[in-house]
């Protein structure tokens, strides 16, 4: 069953029903033969850019589809609702193209923009190293000024898309100064001296790679700084409380999808002589997944409205975040529950549903670190 | 190249179809009602004959006001602009009317080429090609799986879909050409498709404004009648063989008295 949808306009939902159409026929065939395989569908995402899904927050003037985040998120979450890899590349995309977009001049936006925004590139966000995950500010990735720009050294981790992507947003140390000395830089695949390693052998998302970048003497023209030396902590921040949005709504996404399996196997199952959803043991379980659900999406949404309007949302994302991916943990292993035996199997997609949504609770900061930036509104509030 | 694309809205493909008690219709209100799928392929082939040679495409469509979502979906593939002929009193048209009134519009906008797909998926007449073209005294070329147009010699060329292969035939533009599933792959509508549909010309004609006799339309026009309809039956559960040693036997004896074997 659907998720059933308030939007904004008519246009918002004609584009639910195209990415909805689209996800069916392009999507939904190939993702547990892909998942399988660990093998990215590049391919999927051109059809997905070429139909202007790759830009949709972004402004019309670049190519963008200049929509409010409740209608883009929304789109997110139907991708999710059929592969939630996908979904969380989209997102991560849109992240990577956020520093630019925001912080870019506008020299820099009309040079890049419309190629990062034509549905044709896929970017990657490089933030993480081994050692400074959920605190960025102990990154030791360097970029080095030179004459016409900066060399960059050193190597960033699970980095989404790393050796697929086509662009990548990296974030280095300009200065030893820990808070002010990062800045960020807009880095082409083809860069000589980029090197990507094997990807991480992974628990769920296993369609999507993610690994170690290498940086030597990796030159960058000083045209690709984004934003002012030493900003780059605060634009990687800020990047991210727009980027757990997108989290947020894949995770609802991916709850949605698995309440819906775990609903349709149990109105057919039988155990004791009715459909094991009459069996109230069940019809509870469900009820409360369909809750966890229904709560996400309308906390998901909130969060979207007040960045639409204007208002300040990082604490908002970060409930978001928080609650969203905890619910498609929760709704993802009770649907293995609902469907007993047969959802531990590889037979049935619900134990991938349970495996992507962990990675939900850790990735774009932990949800201890959601809990850290909620807690810290509240104390400065 | 004036290319003249007809659509027509369907109850969902994979939805149960009822007929509506009280006159016997195709009962569109209690399902979700979407493009007739074979019409993508027709909407798909006008859009690269316009591509290649030019010109402009043009939707028509008849059917109840919820028809213009499909009207739309057609503008966001990327036509150009639509006529939309809507009227209570065309309700229950039968195919010969529905005919006579989609000639009516379409000859008011003197088309090089008209596209029909092969059949609808609620009706499945599979007439529409053929009805028109004669209406319109063009020639037809039907179950086309693939389209040539030249139009310096004002000419068009199909591959028509024959039992064992192909046949090749050639017409005189105008001409109406009815396309197969085969022909190729629809595109989707595109983000920014989507909203610049909402920009193109949308003509809404009544059936007075298309010049239709009222009394030669919808149901009372109609010169066919559904009397009655019924579901039908549900599968009726097989013979069961139990194999006490002998159910080959029991089951050959099964196929011969079906005169299977």
């Amino acid at each position: 069953m659907p998720a059933e949808r308030q939007l904004p306009s008519s246009e918002a939902r004609e584009l639910i029903e195209l990415t909805a159409t689209m996800c069916d026929r392009e999507l939904a065939p190939r993702v547990t033969e892909y998942e399988a395989a660990s093998r990215f569908p590049r391919e999927e995402f051109a059809v997905l850019g070429k139909a202007g899904l790759l830009s949709l927050p972004y402004p019309e003037s670049f190519g963008g589809g200049e929509q409010p985040y409740e209608v883009y998120l929304q789109v997110l979450e139907e991708i999710s609702y059929r592969w939630a890899a996908v979904a969380v590349g989209v997102s991560v995309h849109a992240l990577s193209c956020y520093p630019l977009a925001t912080f870019g001049t506008p020299e820099q936006q009309e040079e890049h923009l419309p190629r990062l925004l034509s549905g044709d590139l896929l970017g990657a966000y490089c933030l993480s190293e081994a050692h400074a995950g959920s605190d960025p500010a102990a990154m030791r990735v360097t970029a080095t000024a030179t004459d016409d720009g900066y060399l960059l050294n050193g190597t960033k981790a699970w980095v989404t898309h790393g050796g697929a992507a086509d662009f990548y947003t990296v974030f280095a140390r300009t200065s030893s100064d820990t808070r002010g000395g990062i800045s960020c830089f807009l880095v082409d695949a083809g860069t000589p001296n980029i090197r990507f390693h094997p990807p991480e052998k992974k628990m769920g998302l296993t369609a999507s790679p993610t690994t170690q970048i290498s940086f030597d003497d990796v030159a960058v023209p000083a045209s690709r700084l984004i934003g002012k030396v030493g900003q780059g902590l605060s634009i990687a921040l800020s990047a991210l409380d727009s980027g757990r949005l997108g989290i947020a709504a894949t995770a609802v996404g991916l709850g949605q999808r698995a309440l819906d399996d775990a609903v349709a196997y149990a109105k057919e199952r039988e155990a004791f002589g009715k459909a094991i959803i009459d069996h109230q043991g069940l019809g509870f379980l469900l009820a409360d997944m369909a809750a966890a659900v229904e709560s996400a999406r309308a906390t998901t949404l909130a969060a979207a409205r007040r960045r639409d309007a204007g208002l300040q949302y990082g604490r908002a994302a970060s409930v978001a975040k928080l609650v969203a991916t905890d619910a498609a943990m929760k709704v993802t292993e009770d649907a293995v529950q609902v469907l007993g035996g047969a959802g531990y199997t590889k037979d049935f997609p619900v134990e991938r549903y349970m495996r992507e949504a962990k990675v939900m609770q850790i990735f774009e900061g932990t949800n201890q670190i959601q809990r850290l930036v909620i807690s810290r509104h509240l104390a400065r509030g | 190249m004036n290319i003249v694309v007809t659509v027509k809205q369907v109850p969902d493909t994979w939805a149960e179809k009822k007929l509506d008690a009280s006159d016997k219709t195709v009962d569109r209100k209690s399902v979700d009602n979407v493009m007739n799928e074979m019409d993508e392929y027709g909407v798909e082939e006008a859009l690269k004959i316009k591509e290649a040679h030019g010109g402009e495409v043009t939707v028509v469509t008849m059917g109840p006001e919820k028809a213009v979502e499909t009207i739309r979906k057609a503008l966001s593939m990327g036509a150009d602009k639509a006529v939309h002929l809507t009227d209570e009193s065309l309700h229950g048209s039968d195919a010969l009317a529905t005919s006579a009134a989609l000639a009516k519009v379409i000859s008011t906008l003197s088309p090089d080429l008209i596209i029909t797909s092969s059949e609808a998926s609620d009706a499945r007449g599979g007439v529409m090609g053929a009805l028109l073209a004669e209406r319109l005294g063009l020639p037809q070329l039907t179950q086309a799986r693939k389209v040539t147009v030249d139009p310096g010699a004002n000419k068009v060329s199909v591959e028509r879909l024959a039992d064992n292969g192909y046949a090749l035939v050639e017409a005189t533009l105008p001409a109406v050409v009815g396309v197969v599933e085969k022909i190729n792959q629809p595109r989707y509508p595109s983000f920014k498709g989507i909203m610049a549909a909402k920009k193109k010309p949308l003509t809404k004609l009544s059936a007075a404004d298309a010049g239709l006799d009222a009394g030669s339309v919808g149901l009372a026009g109609a010169t066919s009648t559904v009397v009655d309809a019924q579901p039908a039956p549900p599968r009726q559960s097989g013979t069961i063989v139990k194999d006490e040693g002998d159910g080959g036997a029991k089951v050959a004896a099964f196929l011969a008295a079906q005169k299977l074997i």
